[in-house]
């Protein structure tokens, strides 16, 4: 009776973890192999204590009913199999469940996606659909004010690239310092004064207010520095526009960027040249 | 926020003034141009526990190029190498010497 037990409910065991789980197999077809002998056995109660504590460790109680014939013996495999049954079930269970989760989370996207298409439909049924009232506000104030709506490209905001032509042998004329300066709202000096110190090397400005370098440089260059001169002596920290002013502050002779956006100050390091190694034919220091 | 991060960071009002004097943590790497293509990178600011004549040995037997050292009456002892050695500089005062990359400044175009 028990073998005919033992006999089906592996078998529907099997299938069920066919279906779920292949790794389990193994387990499945070793223990009827090992129980069908021991129920053949009246003197099995020895084995399967020793079998039982040793495969199943929750079947603690069959040291005690083992000594007791083949009916508590039924009863432990019974037991056995409700054990091993329920954590079956519990593993398709919470298969089941992460599989209906899935689905519920997928539905309940679709359904948000419902919302919303619910509520475009509503605002279409009173004619003014959310997404034509948006691009609209977005006109407007792109037309009227460009900086509110993110747009960094305006003319404001544009500085134009560094315009420079070869001036002899050994100098570049950078054309358009004066309107980059202005653009960034600070003095033509100051960011002279930078560029000399950062590319170590002097020059002047001649009479159409372009500025000669000693030294030769392509435009590409020239963007880098100014790059770092607008990272360090023009942006604002804070909320990264431009418009911002360089104060000198004279109690305590330091330099503060004043944001004209925000408010917002911060301290700036005066500009140093630093170290500058003699080059060229003189060896005797510059006056 | 940024006033609390100075707060720790640095005093801004230390010795920053419009005085030329480099604030001495700081070690700069600077490019010049010489005549013609030929460039000369200068190291200045490096701590005075490093001997400079041995770094210098090394720093030209790597990039393979000369060097020197200059002395400066306000900024101390600077490393003259040959080229554009900035970035190879860098590299080796960060690895070789474990300096901090905060602490270096990459000046030029
Ligand atoms: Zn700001």
């Amino acid at each position: 009776m028990s073998v005919e037990e033992l006999g089906f409910d592996p078998s529907l065991k099997k299938k069920k973890k066919k279906s779920t789980k292949s790794f389990e197999d193994p387990s499945a077809t070793a223990s009827p192999s090992e129980t069908t002998p021991e129920v053949d056995d009246v003197l099995s109660g020895l084995k399967k204590k020793k079998k039982s504590t040793a495969s199943a460790p929750g079947a603690d109680a069959s040291g005690d009913a083992a000594d007791d014939v083949t009916d508590s013996f039924a009863e432990l495999k019974l037991k056995k199999k409700k054990k091993k049954v329920v954590t079956a079930d519990d593993f398709e269970k919470e298969l089941e469940k992460a599989g209906l989760d899935e689905v519920t989370t997928t539905s309940a996207t679709e359904d948000i996606n419902k919302d919303s298409e619910d509520a475009n439909s509503q605002q279409s049924q009173l004619g003014l659909p959310y997404s034509s009232l948006l691009s609209r506000f977005f006109q407007i104030l792109s037309a009227n004010n460009p900086e509110l709506a993110g747009d960094r490209s305006g003319s404001k905001f544009r500085i134009p690239p560094p315009v420079c032509q070869r001036e002899g042998n050994k100098k570049t004329a950078f054309a358009n310092v004066q309107e980059i300066s202005d653009k960034l709202q600070r003095s033509p000096e100051h960011v002279i004064q930078y560029l000399f110190a950062e590319l170590g090397t002097s020059g002047s400005v001649d009479g159409q207010k372009r500025l000669i370098i000693r030294g030769r440089f392509q435009p590409k260059q020239l963007e880098n520095v100014l790059r770092r001169y607008i990272i360090e002596y023009v942006t604002c920290k804070t909320c990264k526009s431009i418009n911002t002013q360089l104060k000198k502050e004279s109690a305590n002779r330091l330099f503060f960027l004043v944001c004209n956006s925000c408010g917002s100050t911060r301290s700036v390091s005066s500009i140093k040249t630093g170290f500058q190694a003699k080059v060229g034919r003189k060896k005797k220091p510059v006056a | 926020m940024s006033s609390i991060e100075n707060l720790k960071a640095f005093d801004p009002f230390a010795d920053t003034g419009d005085d030329d004097t480099q604030p001495t943590n700081y070690i700069h790497i600077r490019i010049q141009q010489r005549n013609g293509r030929k460039t000369l990178t200068t190291v200045q600011g490096l701590p005075d526990e490093y001997d400079l004549k041995r770094i210098l040995k090394v720093l030209k037997k790597d990039f393979a190029c000369n060097g020197n050292i200059v002395k400066d009456e306000e900024l101390g002892e600077v490393i003259q190498l040959q080229g554009d050695q900035r970035v190879k500089v860098m590299e080796f005062l960060t690895t070789k010497l474990q300096l901090q990359k905060k602490n270096i400044k990459i000046h030029g175009f």
